[in-house]
């Protein structure tokens, strides 16, 4: 598996392994920052998909699974083993004997089936529905005739089946967040909207809407020694400019940088030793309409990758801030390439594959973008030029992020730019281009080539997960040299962080979402946190 | 007054239906919805289920026409709806945040009052002088700077440089939390105070009625309390009420920069995120809150000036 991480979370691991090599010591406070946005949307985690939301769910709450960012894959977390049938699609979970909730109840089986079914339920309208969306009875449930799902089986109190129709891996849908394992009957509970209980490390202490959320250490953790912080404040701050000063005040303790800032600290020697970056899996790319012309053709989709110089677009716009994408598939991704060459700037070959293509005078497209300065209208300006000299006449059409949610999965575009999610399930994601996929899931480009699909069906039939990442591999190859977009980079997420804190993991599915039971601080720190 | 008071009071509700029916309307035909919004971070794969039965249950797939009368009806019982984020009732989601907007409001515009009025007065009083010139290019800077900026100079200032307030937050109420973005805010009513009182000083200095007061032989304490400050109060009292009344809005900015968490940083996450009810129910609250000053001040109008109520 260390063969899939990228030197970045290579380095990274220098880092975790500075500061394991440190005796982690117990007590203090941390000023956490949850930087998208101005407020958090629910406490009751189950009802959204926003990341945002996850930075307290993730001190309360824990998942039948949690990502391991060292091997760069889901880990049992409320489970101690697990047994998959060889079709992979029963997996029998022992689970934890030793987990109680905030409220001293005893974790059982019963909680899971529990907050499965609430999630699964399409009444409630759950974003987490879906993970469920392949098990066994899930129909006759949804459709009201029966009052369970029958592939959600207790054994005993501490063992619990769960039994999909075809073959699965669950890891990755139930390591999420808002797959959290609730007491049973705590989401019908009017108060718990606002004063969660969970399994997490820390209990919820008040919430001061649009402002923070402060959780406390929960004793009785089932895991030994941690939490090893005593106190949390997950604070509101959602604008760069006010976290650059509160950052650099020591008033919080760590900080998401954007493009600007990051050179910023990379040229401060005070800050410059305390950033950690991680090649996150989400893929910066314009995607093409591959039903209608002109983007039907490949030769005009690689015409579009080969006019652009994304290399300079990365170093002057970006700042470096990202990976060079040579596919869709990101350097943290199991499956990924790293023999693969993103295509090379060759505006002479974009203009005789466009005239091979049968289009001697260029093409006209409209880029549907929006303002983000990393993956929207700044990126497409950019281009613009660059499109032009190899005859592409490109247009950018400004929307907002919700109209560019509602639009793309509509079909109502020619060319969108988007940073979409590539990981860290190889499969779920190349299933996108998967020509049975609808385009109103997540199959935005229609892309649509039978050896791609013939090797996606053997991907999904295969049990050893060896020769399942090899089938994906040669899959993203295809989804590479189909060109069903410009693949523009892979996300770097940088986060600074104060001399004084350790334990930080470079989590490559979202950075800023930590574990919190493995956070620590020393004695440099100032005396607000001890 | 009780009569004049009712009247203007009631002529509050045809504009508070207006603008409920404008924000709907708005709403209705701008595209993007809550559903969409989720999956914007391009985190969330689209989920064409879960749209439908979103939009069932918050009702979405009914007609506008449908939605806007079921809103009238829980409008006229002060049932704002059901947030579709936090699924809470919007009255609560407002409620935990206005009072912040409300605390800062007030303090700006307490700011900007005792502050800018006495300014303008006596820069007024001795036209020329220095006082007067720095006051002059003070309003004139303060009215020009954009806040935001202002507002980080502030931070950088007092919190990274000084060390004496925090930069952001809200700190559990505790007033220290409250200078900055007060004072961020309060400068343009203050700048605008300042100029406006100085120019309604000097105006009024050069009536009739004024300098037969001096030919009289008035003191000039006697003649600024009776003569100079009522009349200028009408105009200053009218720049107070459009400045207060239109701060919520104003708010939105510094509640943002400042992470205070108040109803204008909850508006422009609202608006991002499609949460129709809760947007709708932050507008109005920020309409009503203009219209109430503004009813409270023509209230005093009448109060400082018995002539507005025959009018």
């Amino acid at each position: 598996m260390l063969k899939s991480l990228t030197l970045a979370a290579a380095l990274l691991m220098g880092v975790s392994t500075a500061s394991l090599a440190e005796t982690p010591k117990s007590g203090g406070t941390l000023n956490f920052v949850a930087p998208y946005g101005s407020s958090f949307g629910t406490l009751d985690i189950h009802t959204s998909p926003s990341t945002q939301d996850e930075f307290p769910a993730k001190a309360i709450h824990r998942s039948l699974y949690q990502w391991n960012s060292t091997d760069s894959k889901p880990e049992l977390e409320l489970a101690t083993e697990v047994t998959a049938s060889p079709d992979n699609k029963v997996f029998t979970y022992k689970l934890r004997e030793n987990a109680v909730f905030h409220n001293g109840k005893p974790f059982t089986a019963d909680d899971v089936i529990y907050s499965y079914e609430r999630i699964a339920n399409p009444k409630n309208a759950f974003p987490g529905a879906r993970y469920f969306s392949n098990l066994v009875g899930i129909e006759a449930f949804n459709k009201g005739e029966a009052e369970h799902i029958a592939g959600l089986k207790k054994i005993d109190d501490h063992t619990v089946e769960i039994s999909y129709s075809d073959p699965a891996e669950p890891g990755f849908d139930l390591m999420n967040t808002n797959a959290a394992i609730y007491p049973t009957g705590a989401g019908e509970d009017p108060n718990f909207i606002t004063h969660p209980i969970g399994l997490g490390p820390f209990e919820f202490v008040e919430n001061i809407p649009g402002s923070k959320v402060v959780v406390k250490k929960f004793d009785k953790y089932y895991k030994e020694g941690q939490p090893y912080l005593d106190k949390i404040n997950i604070v509101l701050l959602g604008d760069a400019s006010a976290r650059d000063v509160a950052f650099r005040n020591k008033e919080i303790d760590v900080s998401v940088l954007g493009p600007t800032q990051y050179v910023a600290y990379q040229a401060d020697d005070a800050l410059k030793d305390h950033i950690l970056e991680v090649a996150e899996v989400y893929t910066r790319h314009v995607g093409f309409d591959t039903t209608k012309a002109p983007f039907d053709k490949k030769e005009v989709r690689q015409a579009f990758n080969h006019a652009i110089n994304a290399d300079l677009i990365i170093e002057k716009l970006v700042k470096n801030k990202a990976y060079r994408a040579t596919g869709w598939l990101p350097i943290s991704s199991a499956a990924y390439d790293k023999d693969a060459k993103p295509y090379s700037y060759d505006v002479a070959l974009a203009k005789k594959m466009l005239a091979d293509a049968g289009y001697p005078d260029g093409i006209d497209v409209a880029i549907t973008a929006t303002q983000n300065e990393s993956w929207g209208l700044t990126i497409v300006e950019a281009i613009i030029p660059m499109l032009a000299e190899a005859g592409i006449r490109a247009t950018a059409k400004p929307v907002e992020a919700s109209v560019l949610a509602e639009v793309v999965p509509a079909g109502d575009f020619q060319a969108y730019m988007w940073s979409n999610l590539s990981g860290p399930s190889d499969y779920a994601v190349m299933k996108c281009f998967y020509s049975k996929t609808p385009r109103s899931s997540c199959a935005y480009q229609q892309m649509s080539d039978p050896a791609f699909d013939k090797l996606f069906e053997e991907a999904g039939a295969e049990t050893d997960p060896a020769k399942k990442t090899d089938l994906l591999r040669q899959a993203n190859d295809i989804v590479q040299e189909d060109a069903p977009s410009w693949f523009f980079n892979y996300n770097k997420a940088v986060m600074a962080y104060q001399p004084w804190l350790h334990g930080l993991q470079a989590n490559a599915t979202e950075l800023a979402i930590q574990n919190y039971e493995e956070l620590w601080i020393d004695d440099t720190a100032p005396d607000s946190r001890k | 007054m009780l009569r004049f008071t009712i009247r203007r009071l009631f002529q509050v509700i045809p504009t508070i239906i207006a603008v409920a029916m404008l924000i709907f309307i708005i709403f209705s035909v701008i595209p993007g919805s809550f559903a969409s919004s989720l999956m914007s971070d391009g985190k969330t794969a689209s989920d064409p289920e879960m749209i439908a039965r979103l939009n069932e249950q918050f009702g979405l797939d009914k007609p506008v026409y449908e939605r806007f009368g079921t809103y009238l009806v829980g409008l006229a019982k002060l049932d704002l709806g059901t947030s579709f984020r936090t699924r809470e009732p919007v009255t609560k989601v407002i409620n935990d945040r206005i009072w912040a907007s409300l605390k800062l409001a007030i303090a700006a515009m307490v700011l900007a009052v005792v502050i800018g009025v006495p300014l303008g007065f006596i820069a007024a009083l001795k036209p020329g002088s220095l006082l007067d010139s720095i006051t002059m290019i003070g309003a004139v800077s303060g009215l020009s700077l954009p806040q935001f900026w202002l507002g980080l100079l502030l931070m950088y200032l007092f919190a990274l440089i000084l060390g004496w307030l925090p930069s952001f937050g809200y700190g559990g109420g505790d007033f220290k939390y409250l200078i900055l973005p007060a004072i961020t805010l309060g400068v343009t009513p203050l700048a605008l105070l300042a100029r406006t009182t100085r120019a309604g000083v000097l105006e009024i200095m050069n009536e009739d009625f004024i300098r037969t007061a001096q030919s009289k032989g008035m003191s000039n304490s006697r003649m600024i309390r009776w003569h100079l400050t009522r009349n200028v109060m009408v105009l200053v009292v009218t720049t107070i009420g459009l400045q207060f009344g239109s701060m919520m809005g104003q708010a939105v900015v510094i509640e943002k920069l400042f992470a205070w968490p108040g109803i204008g940083s909850l508006l422009v996450d609202s608006v991002s995120i499609r949460d129709i009810p809760v947007v709708q129910g932050t507008i109005l609250v920020i309409v009503l809150w203009f219209l109430l000053i503004n009813t409270f001040v023509d209230i005093i109008y009448a109060a400082i000036d018995p002539r507005i109520k025959q009018t």
